[in-house]
């Protein structure tokens, strides 16, 4: 028997232990899962406030509770307390019916999460895993996607402009990272064998999908953040063009669960991102030598660490990087993405087919991955995208070479080719010449 | 067989519950204080802009992110049963999937080629 279908044996064979729990251990363990996310969802909140109040020097919520924890609870009660609008413009039955859209298909997907191995709950040996079938990966993506009518209804209901426009951003750009994100996964179906995810954490007690696969990780990480709307590519509610996007118009507990629905999806992003390529609730690597690790209750440990450590970098990335415009964005998405992780599905194929017949190492996939990265590196850092458009923009629209900062009575920034005049400042000038040069500089 | 489907149902009927009991608690809870303006399309204080029949126009962009959304949807879903079973067909496999994919990017170069990529 060859080792191809030995796994696929032992895929179908971990897959015999679902469907088994009687239905008090299955309404106990969806209570959980619920009860859980609840509980993520208002410490990822408190955690992003702080985290990014950190990065910018201020304090951030500590006053409600131990550290300000209780923080986004609190503000959830407040939002239960406020007046119901509905404005008159929106259309009532798909304006109620759109937070509901956005909220349900949020926690169904975390039904296929594995979240540990198998435990013993109220004395019946269970999968520490709501459920998990075949297709759990195909069933994720499909109910990811059922999120974005949520936010389309959203917008199109409130019957305002920037909802409407926002809720059109919203759903190009998520379909438009979806195709980036599924091609992602392709690597690892082809090295996993399966679509199942308890299966897929199985693939990888040797080694990380994330070590052997690097370029699909990195496509996957950068598509889970456009994906689930967030900074930098958090074009569909840009406060400083759309006010607050599709949402705008909602208020209360409707809000809430759109702002649920985000964060959920964020774990849920994070989550799909441990299973697939960090190995999911296994223990990393020096905590794995003690034999215990992956046993009992403890990998919910590993598991929400690693997830975190995505979750962190969401709020890093949202501190950091100002926003995408709207056309670099789906630019990049299209035309930098899609064709990137076409290329690298071809020779997964390729290298896949010499693994299978056994004159490949896994040694050489990861010396690949990591060329193809160290590459792409270079490409961007000595890229001349940007550089050519610019020069072409100058040449076509020859200007002024000297610049004024207040041409036309309010502050311009230089365009390209033109340079900013050194700021006058009081030290610099001789008392009493201030005011000249200052005139001079705002041109006159 | 379908026994491990039903905690998925479980859970998106306790999210459903969930979900309807948060839209209609501020019925009940919240204060009533009726006032035209609150009521109006928000656009930082001026009047709104009237909306024309059925939502507006929307750019074709919109409708043309959405077809190719569709015609690569599908390709994924090929190549998903494809990427399960690959162990089991070999180099067959491959150059079929070859021969897929250089398909389905040709007709990605014609898209990019007359324009359907471009935004302004």
């Amino acid at each position: 028997m060859n080792p191809v279908e030995q796994s696929m044996i032992e895929n179908e064979q971990t897959l015999t232990l679902f469907g088994h729990d009687p239905v008090w251990l299955s309404i106990i363990k969806v209570v959980g899962v619920f009860a859980l996310l609840v509980i993520l969802v208002l410490f990822t909140i408190w955690l992003e406030r702080r985290v990014v109040s950190w990065m910018q020097q201020r304090i951030g919520p500590n006053r409600v509770g131990p550290q300000g924890l209780l923080q986004s609870l609190m503000d959830g009660f407040k939002l239960a307390f406020k007046e119901e609008i509905f404005p008159t413009a929106a259309d009532k039955m798909v304006y109620i019916l759109a937070p509901i859209l956005s909220c349900v298909p949020a926690y169904m997907a975390w039904a296929v999460i594995p979240l540990g191995p198998e435990v013993s709950m109220f004395g019946v040996s269970t999968p520490l895993q709501v459920t998990d079938f075949p297709v759990a990966l195909l069933y994720m993506f499909a109910i990811a996607s059922m999120g974005i009518y949520g936010i389309v209804l959203a917008g199109w209901a409130s019957g305002s402009t920037y909802p409407l426009l926002g809720g059109l951003r919203s759903s190009a750009q998520m379909i438009s990272y979806e195709i980036a994100m599924g091609l992602s996964f392709v690597g690892v179906f082809l090295f996993a064998g399966t679509m199942s995810t308890s299966g897929i954490v199985n693939g990888q007690i040797d080694l990380w999908f994330g070590l052997m696969l690097i370029p699909s990780f990195v496509i996957y990480t950068i598509a889970m953040v456009g994906e689930t709307n967030r900074a930098p590519f958090d074009l569909p509610e840009a406060e400083s063009e759309l006010v607050g996007g599709f949402h705008t118009e909602y208020s209360t507990m409707k809000f809430a669960l759109f702002f649920l629905a985000e964060y959920i999806n964020m774990l849920t992003v994070s989550a799909i991102a441990t299973t697939l390529f960090l190995g999911g609730w296994r223990a990393p690597w020096p905590i794995s030598l003690w034999d215990g690790a992956n046993e009992g209750w403890f990998p919910i440990i590993w598991f929400l660490a690693k997830m975190f450590i995505f979750v962190f970098i969401f709020i890093w990335l949202r501190g950091t990087l100002p926003r995408y415009r709207y056309d670099q964005f789906m630019r990049f998405g299209w035309k930098v993405l899609i064709p990137a992780s076409i290329a690298w599905i071809l020779i997964l194929a390729v290298i896949r087919t010499l693994d299978v017949e056994g004159t490949w190492s896994h040694t050489a996939l990861i010396a690949i991955g990591c060329g193809v990265i160290f590459m792409l590196i270079l490409f961007f850092v000595r890229s001349r995208v940007g550089k050519k458009e610019r020069k072409k923009f100058v040449d076509e629209h020859p200007i002024e070479r000297d610049y004024k900062p207040f041409a036309g009575g309010h502050p311009v920034p230089p365009l390209p080719g033109q340079h900013h005049v050194p700021v006058t400042r009081k030290s610099n000038v001789i008392e009493g010449t201030t005011e000249e040069v200052n005139e001079e500089v705002r041109g006159g | 067989m379908g026994a491990e489907y039903i905690p998925v149902l479980l859970l998106g009927a306790l999210a459903f519950a969930f979900a309807v009991f948060s839209v209609t608690l501020a019925t009940l809870t919240g204060p009533k204080r009726y006032n035209r303006a609150k009521r109006d399309a928000y656009e930082c204080g001026i009047d709104p802009t009237p909306q024309p029949m059925g939502g507006g126009h929307f750019s074709i962009k919109y409708y043309l992110t959405a077809m190719l959304f569709i015609i690569f949807d599908i390709e994924i879903v090929f190549l998903y049963p494809w990427a399960v079973s690959f162990g089991l067909m070999g180099v067959f496999a491959l150059v079929e999937v070859i021969l897929f994919i250089v398909t389905v990017f040709c007709v990605y170069l014609f898209v990019w080629r007359r324009g359907g990529l471009e935004w302004d």
